[in-house]
């Protein structure tokens, strides 16, 4: 952008994490970042997620794994990666030199393996964040998603704090009946903010051959089909904790961020939409700062919240 | 990394037949960098629906700026492509993937089905011009009308083709498998290979048995395109999968897990 828009204020804060803006791309859809360079630049964006990392490598499902539907896909990666060994000596090492804050997402099937990958993480230069996926099953307790129940999010959370130096957010499921008890647990367990939501757990099936779409049957769903759950559930989350929100679900454009901060997000991450627009995040940056300073504002925080209800 | 993601202009739009349609699209910086067995994403409507960008080969480049694509109307991306007009713009995200690996001196021999048979024109250009020795060609398609307009590319090219049609309307009457196996290709030949699924897994099997290089175009359902969504997966012999995208879209048909049945 222009020299004039150097003066527009659009940090904001996620605990001790400062960024130059709001906005952040989602894990999983932005692989480690530097598949993005030849469309974006990435000093520019408020900070990365990485893709998920759990401790050991994973082969991930079979295919087919992702289908488009109305609005937005279904995806059933099965969370494939290479393993927090190989992503601390590879991919880390590939992002030294880039000027903008690297979350990593983590996941685990045990408590344990949350802390195992907490420690191995604490203390790598560069990780400026740890994001905690509990949409993950918890294999000793039958598979139930960690996410689902208020304890076990809260344990999870205490498990990564207390192996973190570095600010700890907690990435929701939206599939449970009250996402607040879960944003409240975790808040009470120490996180330094929530960042919402995953995808919401759907399926496809084609008639024709009376089969699902996806070989693992359900996925998670993305795009902006989601967007009203998405700007629902951080709005309602939002008024339940006063640790800072991080939103996302089907966010495509600069208009998009401003509903997501109006209905109470600090920041936000933008998924499935990178696929569509490779300079989407970058764009939303532009977008900010011309709306920043159109609006005459001091600082793109006076936005969050800001929801007009009567 | 040299990829773009550009509008470009829609130069000619021809109906090779009711349902199978060549764009000539203009972006002279994707054309400078492409390479056979590459790749493009095209935004096939600008709303949310359907969302993501569709992969097509690239079919053919000209005068440093111009590329083609060659497709079927499947579905409702392309039935939206098929309804663009001359001189519209189109999204494009591009070259994306791993090309061919040209072997410039042993024999090469090309073998393609139905729209797999796009990539194989600026492959066949390529080597016409690189290679010691032309590549023989051996195209399929179900009849006729879809095939003989995509042999006149190639005869253009000064390239020969043996054509091979499912009901025996143009060329042999059965499948390009038989068609190979009485070319009398060389031992050391190298074929490059891009079709349907069943029709890729015959030409390996033969390539094996003879000891032929082979080398496959594999298609994937794909959302990005650009090895981030990590959706695009091909099984590997040596287990785990390969990403259609970055990986490939051409692989070495030895790594490849093929389920013979
Ligand atoms: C690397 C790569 C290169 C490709 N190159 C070409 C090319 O050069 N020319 C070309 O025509 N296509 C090519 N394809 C396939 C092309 O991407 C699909 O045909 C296209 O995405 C279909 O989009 P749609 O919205 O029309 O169909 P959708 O609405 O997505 O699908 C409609 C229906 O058609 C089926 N379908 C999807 N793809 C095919 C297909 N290829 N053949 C038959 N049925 C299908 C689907 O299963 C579904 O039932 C390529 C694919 C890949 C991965
Ligand atoms: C292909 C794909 C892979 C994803 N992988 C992860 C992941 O590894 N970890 C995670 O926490 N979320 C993952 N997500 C969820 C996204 O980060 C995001 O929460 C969700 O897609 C909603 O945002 P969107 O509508 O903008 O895509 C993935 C999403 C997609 C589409
Ligand atoms: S299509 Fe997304 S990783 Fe290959």
């Amino acid at each position: 952008m222009g020299s004039e828009m150097k003066d527009v204020d659009l940090r904001v804060s996620i605990g001790s994490l400062n960024l130059k803006n709001p906005v952040m791309t989602a894990s999983g859809t932005f692989g480690y970042a530097r598949e993005f360079e030849p469309y974006v630049n990435l000093n520019r964006l408020g900070g990365v997620v990485v893709k998920g990392i759990s401790l050991e490598p994973r082969a991930g499902n079979p295919p087919p794994r992702i289908v488009e539907t109305s609005c937005g896909m279904l995806n059933a990666i099965g969370l494939e990666n290479v393993g927090v060994e190989r992503f601390i000596s590879e991919k880390m090492e590939s992002l030294q030199g880039i000027d903008v804050p690297v979350l990593v997402n983590i996941l685990g099937d045990t408590l344990d393996e949350y802390r195992e990958i907490a420690k191995c993480l604490n203390g790598v230069p560069g990780v400026a964040g740890i994001e905690v996926n509990i949409s993950c099953p918890n294999v000793k307790k039958g598979g139930v998603a960690f996410g689902t129940v208020p304890e076990m999010a809260a344990s999870v959370t205490t498990a990564v704090k207390e192996n973190s130096s570095v600010p700890v957010i907690v990435k929701l499921s939206p599939n449970v009946t009250d996402i607040t008890l879960i944003a409240r647990a975790v808040e009470d367990a120490g996180a330094d903010a929530v960042s919402l939501i995953n995808t919401l757990i759907g399926m496809a099936i084609d008639h024709r051959s009376r089969r699902p779409q996806l070989a693992n049957v359900i996925g998670g769903l993305s795009g902006p089909a989601i967007k009203p759950v998405a700007l629902r559930m951080v709005y309602q989350v939002a008024q339940a904790v006063s640790i800072p929100v991080i939103g996302i679900g089907g966010i495509e454009s600069t208009e998009d961020v401003l509903e997501f901060m109006l209905a109470g997000a600090t920041a936000v991450q933008i998924g499935t939409a990178n696929f569509v627009n490779p300079r989407a995040s970058e764009e939303a940056v532009d977008g900010l700062a011309r709306y920043v300073a159109e609006q005459e504002m001091d600082s793109i925080r006076e936005l969050i919240g800001g929801l007009i209800l009567s | 990394m040299s990829q773009f993601q550009e509008k470009t202009q829609i130069i000619r739009i021809e109906r090779l037949t009711t349902d199978i349609i060549r764009l000539t699209l203009e972006s002279s910086r994707i054309v400078s960098t492409a390479k056979p067995g590459q790749f493009v994403m095209i935004r096939t409507g600008n709303g949310k629906d359907p969302l993501l960008r569709r992969p097509f080969s690239i079919s053919q480049i000209a005068n440093g700026k111009y590329f083609q694509i060659l497709f079927k109307v499947v579905g409702r991306g392309t039935a939206l492509l098929a309804h663009c007009r001359e001189g519209e713009s189109l999204s494009v995200l591009g070259p994306l993937g791993s090309g061919f690996r040209i072997h410039s001196n042993g024999p090469n021999c090309l073998v393609g089905g139905g729209m797999g048979i796009a990539p194989l024109l600026f492959l066949g250009k390529t080597m016409a011009r690189q290679c010691s020795a032309p590549p023989l060609v051996v195209l399929g398609a179900r009849n006729r009308e879809e095939l003989a307009p995509l042999v006149d590319d190639f005869a253009e090219l000064g390239l020969s083709v043996h054509p091979a049609t499912d009901d025996g309307s143009f060329g042999h009457h059965g499948l390009v498998t038989d068609v190979l196996k009485n070319l009398g290709l060389g031992d050391d030949c190298m074929t490059y290979v891009c079709g349907p699924h069943l029709m890729m897994t015959a030409v390996h099997l033969f390539c094996k048995d003879r000891g032929y290089g082979c080398q496959v175009s594999m298609e994937t359902a794909m959302a990005c395109g650009m090895g981030a969504c990590l959706g695009c997966i091909v099984p590997l012999e040596e287990g785990g999968y390969g990403h259609a995208c970055s990986d490939g879209p051409v692989f070495d048909a030895k790594e490849l897990l093929w389920e013979v049945k």
